[in-house]
């Protein structure tokens, strides 16, 4: 059956990359239609990792529910749960302790360094190199062992609650944290030393998955893909939460719109994660971490919505409440999902090699795409 | 000093003492045979478990090091890994060439082994057309690869195939070439003509820049021959999965990744053997004393240690540098370096009708 469909009638050839796929980095099924190396058309099929997790916060109470995002993007583990207590806090008009939000925002910044760091690796590693992975995994390695110290996890984090956080800062925290800053600073400079500057590197890169700011807009794409092609999209800028309108950070903007673009974006925006850490850590004023909230959280009759900006773009939460302990009836905006739709029109006519680029620039994490 | 032409020669004549001359041939074909075997696995362990070592030191870890001192035991036992498992054959495979096909690549790399000298008077048959054979022999593999990747049934696999018969096809017209620049300087083929001319000197530095180029370019050619890292596109992991092979498994699968490590050996031999000496030790012109220390170090040695550094000049190329695009590896080729290749033998036949090499 699959052979008879194999070839089409104007002689080109399909091929399915993935569901088990090196490229992919998770279950994902993108069938290319070929034309020798030439891409004539990438088709995603999603759903191998749908997990109904939209389904599932839907009979979780409102504490419950965050406990279930870590899964999503589980590179962005912080960040997600961040969005879902922010809006739980915007329904009830809940005023989060300063030092609650201090801490959130240095969480969120670590996680998007490492989620960054995991990106710039398997990108990599997607081009061919393998020794980028390991020099990444060495840094991520310090980030994990700092959440390991504070949240107990290494990878699906649940440290944030309607409210604020769980529990207080390890005693180490921002002795480890400042040791990581030095360490990377020096790192990164090896990264552009090692890859950036390639001339291998540059050439397959350069030009490559070109995509136009109208397009960006019209797939919806956010983050980093958007910023590339020149969109102010960083909501931390533009709809800020906690306390990202106090600190200075500059919103990373490139207009190539190529992978070597996209490249750049995320590059940049692990400084400036590290400028952010840098301005809070010394400052984390004493007091509470949790706001006083009630046992049994139930959001008032109507809708909210509530995006913060992760590592990988825009992630909005959608919930519409009767005003019962549970949701009734809940959406994730997921970045992932909005910016693989453009990689058909981004790797059109481009070759087998280039495709596999643009998708390393997107940065997709597969279970994101599909919840 | 250190031959090992005594060894062959009281072989030789302790045979022919004790056996009638035909039987007496005949049990040295067997005994190279055996020899040349026995060198392919020693070898294909061992430069499985450099490559991981060599990895190891570049990304920062420590390798295989629980079997054996440092690991040396643990390609032997994914060898017996692989045996063990089953030889699965596609149900869509043409199964007649895809059972092949190992065996054609893993039997032309056994062949090039030939005319290579791997110590002083130590080669299994000195051809006098010995380089012209190697690169006549080495273009064969092609033939396996395509048909590996034709008759295993799966796209990537054709894909593999044929971005790798490109890839091959082309570079071994820039290999040629400095290949050829070199034997403008000894005028012979013949492998131990090219080893006893570099007696006074390495090419590489007898031959000026023009030598130097030569060399540059067919390490390169050599690295993209062997489909190797920055130029593995046959393979190419996070694109084709595995290329050709993606449908081998077990000792078939063995044969190609054995292959590849002779290949690489292979190359770096010839390309010690034309621009590094052989297993001729460091002279310097007329400097007799130097010579002369430098000859009590086996003439083995020698060789071994010079293809061994340019094989790992070769894994250190993998290890460090992301995969170059279809088009981009092509261009290289016809653009750059197959001109840059013509123009140098041109200087080097100038160089060499004016005797202005040393």
């Amino acid at each position: 059956m699959l052979e008879e469909i194999a070839i089409t009638e104007e002689g080109d050839l399909i091929i399915n990359v993935g569901p088990q796929h090196p490229a992919t980095h998770g279950v994902l099924h993108l069938v290319l239609t070929l034309n020798g190396e030439i891409i004539k058309k990438v088709e995603p099929h999603l759903g191998y990792i749908h997990r109904s997790i939209e389904k599932m916060c839907e009979s979780l109470s409102y504490r419950q529910f965050i406990y279930v995002t870590s899964r999503m993007d589980y590179l962005s583990a912080h960040i997600n749960n961040h969005a879902c207590a922010l809006i739980v806090e915007k329904g009830l008009n809940v005023e989060v302790p300063q030092r609650a939000q201090y801490i959130r925002v240095i969480m969120d910044e670590l996680t998007r360094i490492a989620s960054h760091e995991l990106w710039w690796s398997a990108m990599a590693m997607d081009l061919g190199a393998f020794t980028p992975y390991f020099l990444a995994f060495r840094e991520r390695e310090k980030i994990n062992v700092i959440m390991e110290e504070t949240c107990g996890a290494r990878l699906t984090m649940n440290y944030m609650v309607p409210g604020g956080v769980m529990t207080d800062l390890h005693p180490d925290f921002q002795k480890n944290v400042k040791a990581f800053i030095v360490d990377f600073k020096k790192t990164l400079h090896e990264y552009n030393e090692l890859v950036t500057g390639n001339v291998i590197f540059q050439s397959r890169m350069k030009g490559i998955g070109y995509i136009s700011k109208e397009d960006v807009i019209s797939y919806g794409c956010t983050g980093p893909v958007a910023r590339a092609s020149g969109l102010r999209s960083d909501i931390r800028k533009i709809a800020p939460y906690d306390i990202y309108d106090k600190v200075e950070f500059d919103e990373i903007i490139e207009t190539g719109g190529d992978c070597f673009a996209r490249y750049q974006v995320r590059i940049k925006e692990m400084s400036q994660s590290i400028r952010i850490i840098e301005q809070l850590i010394d400052n984390i004023p004493e007091g509470d971490i949790q706001a006083k909230t009630k046992a049994v959280l139930k959001l008032p009759k109507g809708e909210f919505y509530q995006r913060v900006e992760t590592a990988r773009g825009e992630l909005g939460v959608y919930i519409v409440s009767e005003g019962a302990a549970q949701p009734y009836r809940i959406k994730f905006r997921s970045p992932g999902f909005s910016n693989l739709s453009a990689l058909d029109h981004m790797v059109r006519g481009y070759k087998i090699g280039d495709f596999i680029a643009a998708m390393g620039t997107l940065d997709l994490v597969i279970p994101d795409i599909d919840r | 000093m250190f031959s090992l032409e005594g060894l062959t020669s009281i072989i030789h004549e302790w045979l022919n003492g004790h056996l009638p001359a035909t039987l007496a041939l005949l049990a040295e074909f067997v005994i190279v045979g055996v020899a040349a075997i026995g060198l392919f696995a020693i070898l294909g362990l061992g430069l499985v478990w450099m490559e991981r070592k060599v990895a190891a030191v570049m990304q920062i870890r420590l390798g295989p090091n629980r079997l054996g001192p440092k690991g040396i035991f643990q390609t032997s036992a994914d060898t017996v890994k692989l045996i063990m498992k089953e030889a699965l054959t596609p149900s869509n495979a043409d199964k007649f060439l895809f059972n092949l096909a190992p065996f054609i690549v893993i039997i032309v790399a056994m062949l090039i082994l030939v005319p290579i000298a791997f110590a002083k008077n130590f080669q299994i048959w000195d051809l006098n057309i010995g380089v012209l054979y190697v690169t006549a022999v080495s273009s064969l593999s092609v033939i396996g690869i395509l048909m590996a990747g034709w008759s295993s049934g799966n796209k990537y696999s054709l894909l593999g195939a044929m971005r790798s018969c490109a890839q091959i096809v082309s570079y071994e017209l820039s290999a040629g070439l400095s290949i050829i620049s070199i034997i403008v300087l000894t005028g012979s083929l013949k492998i131990s003509d090219i080893v006893a001319s570099q007696e006074n000197g390495w090419w590489i530095f007898k031959g000026h820049i023009p030598a130097m180029i030569s060399f540059v370019i067919f390490i390169i050619a050599a690295t993209a021959e062997t489909n190797r890292a920055p130029f593995d596109l046959a393979e190419a992991e996070s694109e084709l999965t595995a290329g050709f092979h993606t449908e081998y498994g077990g000792m078939k699968f063995a044969l190609f990744f054995l292959s590849e490590y002779i290949n690489i050996f292979i190359v770096c031999a010839i390309c010690a053997t034309l621009f590094l000496g052989g297993w001729m030790p460091l002279h310097i012109g007329s400097w007799a004393a130097f010579n002369h220390i430098m000859d009590y170090i086996p003439s083995s040695i020698w060789f071994f240690g010079k293809t061994i550094f340019l094989i790992f000049v070769i894994m250190w190329f993998r290890w460090t540098f992301p995969r170059l695009r279809v088009d981009q590896l092509l261009n290289l080729e016809w653009k750059y370096l197959l001109p840059i290749s013509m123009f140098n033998l041109l200087l080097m036949t100038l160089i060499a009708i004016m005797g202005w090499h040393f």
